[in-house]
């Protein structure tokens, strides 16, 4: 073997992160590390990487056991990581970016030495198929360029376990698919392939075997070829889960979210929307899909009252909201889940209790008169939490310490915790893990039901087909189409993301 | 147990920084004495012995030139003298009256500091307000004294706010980095603090120095204690109260957090429907305020005139003191006591040891930069590194 984690264990305050981890990977081999948020992956593999030691168990590289005290120790034993957030200098190019850490140097003062260093990049990106102009900078490239960036450091650092960690959250379709042909192409050159992800399609179809972590502990290692989607799913999950989204038919009413020729500037000052119209009725879920950048994030900012329209009329349940405040536009009974959780839905710096009322802070009963009410506070933060199934050590927890899923049932718990009228959802289920997905369409999907009306935004074809009633196609800042029904089929939308007919 | 535990948990940087600053300050303390240290060849045992029974007593000097001899205080308390009295808790006394303008231009840097705003200007501010409270009491002088500090105080503290507004409003309204706009707003309140009291409306007759008329012959803070030469005044306690107001206004009510939101994630308030705007403009206005509030208390209670160089620094040395104290209001008391201990107590030291003054500085600086670096002190007392993934509250 390889590299082999051996009965890894390692606790945290109040959490047990890794309770006896093992797992291995051999020469040219692609691991499938499959999990959902919080199932320990993360750890296990910063205790791979050096970043943390292991309370117990041991490493061991072809046979050998090793201890890495800190990072340079386990890139000098050939473990190579690429982090979901790339660790790249922006205004460096390719070859400094890669050479940076290990660079090859000349001369008494020891000057860089970059003939040396961009030949190398140049043989490994041939080598590899990873199709990188040495010469570019970094701030220029797409990110899925700047992703096999990263890989080529590791590279370069003669790395012979690398380790991926969800390295398709931030792909396009196209760009895990040129990634996926990178990874074999790697383990066909021998390396070692650690493949993190919470995304089952992809580990069936990349991977060579598959360990499944549930709850800091390994819940199973299988291949590819005797499983399915669903018994991977009931592995991470711990139970049956439905992939599918379970939901009646809709009963359309009332129009409420009502857009009727509207024009939205983006921040350049071109046009971001240009003349949509689009009606939500009370008790349906409408999608919007496209790809990103078509116009839905300004289109969102302006119907919550974060962006102010150029021309069109807008309006909820009839009433105008063209001028108003994102708290009027709240107050009216609007939910709305933002696309960033990170930066525009939670206060990582602050606690879960004090996140939960982040919108109703100033409403009975969590304050009067000025002063808030802590025992309210405390009681309304505890139901969330347990309604919602948030899984957290306390209410008093940083909201930035919770995994993604939880993050996004604190946004959901709080949005959802009074009547609503409309609910506009971004991206609600970016970076979840299929628990937290399935959690989150149904309670929409209860929304919807209960007489709300829904808008959802989504890049996730699967999400858009699974939960809306009606799917409507941006593109270029307009209403494509609207599909309903049987004719909402994957290609037909794929072909109206793409801008045909 | 756990809720002591917790509570204390702040504090262990903090005093572990000031320990390691103290100890630095000791081995310079030690390197500096060329006198000992010329015996260093012939006797380094003695050497060295010397050394630290005088940097011992330089410490010893220190603590009793900031809290003042205990087994006088224990005398005094005895007798009726009030001259015994006083003259036992002068050092004491005199230790937070050097705290007292601290504690409110601490609160006020650390209450724009919670909001997201770095307000560099609290040192305008400051004088600012004392300014303003100057000329209310030269234009309302008539007026019965009691009413008179109090409008003079209110004016003083609004003068400040209002100075820290402007700093606030082209931030919210303009975007001008409030970094840039306050540093610049110093200068401003310098160079118009001299030249009102270059006035003959504020200058005191006969003399070209810029130093205003005494205010302390019309209306004056009241003292704590009716002892001789015991400046302590009011100001002092009026200032625990602005931190026990400050840290209930942070935590318990809801602008409090609306100021902390904004100042965490200005994105997230918005979307939550906050108004950016106004967190920072009443953030930079509460601070101005407790800025002004600090400068009105200094003039009218403890300089008894106004001069241009009232200020010692009191801004700038806030920053330092709110960066030790997490800004958090409990800590900002403390760490005033401690500038202000090292500012009374040095004085004492110099005289006994000959150790100059500006070895305080030394530490104080030494302290800071500790502080500034968790991590250094963390691994100098091996402690366990926090996980990363363990959030931190500022």
């Amino acid at each position: 073997m390889r590299l082999e984690l051996k009965e890894i264990t390692k606790r945290f305050p109040g959490v047990l992160a890794n309770d006896r981890i093992t797992i291995s990977v051999d020469k040219g081999e692609v691991l499938g590390l499959l999990g959902e948020n919080g199932a320990g992956k993360t750890t296990l593999m910063n205790i791979l990487s050096g970043l943390y030691r292991p309370d117990s168990g041991e490493i061991l590289i072809e046979g050998e056991p090793r201890t890495f005290d800190d990072p340079r120790q386990a890139i000098e034993a050939g473990i190579g990581m690429v982090h979901q957030h790339f660790q790249l200098v922006p205004v460096f190019d390719v070859v400094e970016s890669v050479a940076l850490g290990s660079e090859s140097v000349t001369g008494p003062l020891g000057t860089f030495d970059r003939k040396v260093a961009r030949s190398r990049v140049v043989e490994l990106s041939k080598q590899y198929g990873l199709n990188v102009n040495p010469d570019a900078t970094i701030e220029d490239l797409p990110v899925g360029v700047r992703q096999r960036v990263e890989i080529l450091k590791a590279l370069y650092r003669k790395s012979d376990v690398l380790v991926l960690d969800e390295p398709s959250a931030v792909l396009t379709p196209a760009e895990t698919e040129e990634l996926f042909a990178i990874i074999r192409g790697l383990a066909e050159g021998g390396t070692s392939v650690i493949f993190i992800t919470h995304k089952l399609g992809e580990v069936l179809e990349v991977a060579d075997r598959i360990t499944v972590l549930r709850r800091g502990a390994v819940a199973g290692t299988v291949l590819p070829a005797e499983t399915t989607r669903e018994h991977l799913a009931q592995l991470m999950v711990g139970r049956d889960v439905d992939l599918i989204v379970d939901k009646g038919p809709a009963t359309p009413g009332d129009v409420v979210l009502s857009l009727t020729d509207v024009f939205i500037k983006d921040d350049r000052l071109g046009m971001a929307v240009k003349g949509l119209s689009l009606d939500v009725r009370a008790g349906e879920i409408v999608a919007i899909a496209g790809v990103q950048g078509n116009g839905q994030t300004e289109l969102v900012e302006a119907i919550v009252g974060l962006r102010t329209i150029d021309s069109g009329q807008m309006s909820i349940s009839g009433e105008p909201i063209h001028h108003a405040s994102p708290r009027h536009i709240a107050d009216l009974g609007v939910a709305h889940i933002p696309e960033d959780r990170m930066r525009d839905g939670l206060i990582a710096g602050m606690t879960v209790k004090e996140n939960y009322i982040l919108d109703s802070y100033h409403r009975e009963p969590y304050s009067g008169g000025g002063r808030l009410h802590a025992d309210a506070i405390a009681s309304g933060a505890a139901t969330g939490v347990k309604d919602f199934d948030i899984r957290t050590p306390s209410i008093e927890t940083m909201a930035g310490s919770l995994s993604g899923g939880n993050q996004q049932k604190v946004v959901v718990a709080r949005e959802f915790y009074r009547p609503l009228k409309l609910v506009i959802a971004s991206q609600p289920t970016r970076g979840l893990d299929v628990g937290s997905i399935e959690y989150i369409h149904r309670r929409i999907v209860e929304q919807r039901d209960a007489g709300a009306a829904v808008l959802i935004v989504s890049t996730e074809l699967d999400e858009v087909l699974a939960v809306g009633d009606r799917v409507a196609v941006m593109f270029g800042g307009t209403i494509a189409g609207i599909l309903e029904g049987p004719e909402a089929t994957k290609d037909a939308v794929g072909m109206l993301m793409g801008g045909g007919e | 147990m756990k809720r002591v535990r917790r509570a204390l948990r702040p504090a262990v940087v903090p005093l572990l920084a000031i320990f390691s600053a103290f100890l630095v300050g000791s081995v310079f303390m030690f390197i500096t004495d060329l006198e000992n240290l010329k015996h260093f060849p012939t006797d380094p045992v003695g050497t060295i012995i010397a050394g630290i029974v005088h940097v011992g007593d330089a410490y010893y000097a220190l603590i009793i030139g900031a809290f003042g001899d205990p087994g006088k205080i224990i005398a005094a308390i005895g007798s009726n003298d009030p001259k015994v009295i006083a003259s036992a808790i002068r050092p004491l006394t005199e230790t937070l009256v050097a705290a007292s303008p601290l504690i409110f231009t601490g609160l006020a840097v650390a209450i724009a500091f919670r909001s997201g705003v770095f307000n560099i200007g609290v040192e305008g501010q400051f004088i600012m307000g004392a300014m303003g409270a100057t000329v209310a009491v030269l234009v309302l002088r008539d007026l019965p004294p009691p009413i008179l500090l109090v409008l003079a105080i209110a004016i003083g503290t609004l003068t400040g706010a209002a100075w820290g507004f402007i700093p606030g409003f082209l931030k919210a309204r303009t975007g001008a980095h409030e970094v840039i706009t306050t540093i610049m707003l110093n200068y401003v309140a310098a160079q118009l603090v001299l030249f009102g009291l270059r006035s003959d409306f504020l200058r005191q007759p006969g003399n070209n120095a810029p130093i205003s008329k005494l205010l302390s012959t019309i209306v004056r803070v009241p003292l704590i204690f009716d002892l001789p030469a015991i400046r302590l005044h009011w100001g002092f306690v009026v200032a625990l109260l602005m931190a026990a107001i400050v840290s209930w206004f942070i935590f318990k009510t809801t602008k409090g957090y609306e100021l902390r939101a904004a100042g965490f994630n200005l994105h997230a308030a918005r979307y939550a429907g906050m108004s950016a705007g106004g967190s920072i403009m009443l953030a930079m206005t509460l601070s101005g305020g407790l800025a002004g509030l600090g400068g009105s208390f200094e003039v009218l209670g403890t300089a008894g005139q106004m001069t241009n160089d009232l200020s010692a620094g009191f801004g700038f040395n806030a920053i330092a003191l709110a960066l030790l104290a997490g800004n958090r209001p409990l800590g900002i008391v403390l760490a005033a006591l401690l500038f202000g201990a090292l500012r009374t107590g040095g004085a004492l030291m110099q005289v006994k040891t000959g150790i100059p003054l500006d070895l305080l500085v030394f530490i104080q600086a030494l302290v800071i930069m500790f502080v500034a670096a968790p991590l250094l002190v963390r691994s100098i007392f091996r402690m366990n590194p926090r996980p990363l993934d363990e959030g931190s509250p500022i």
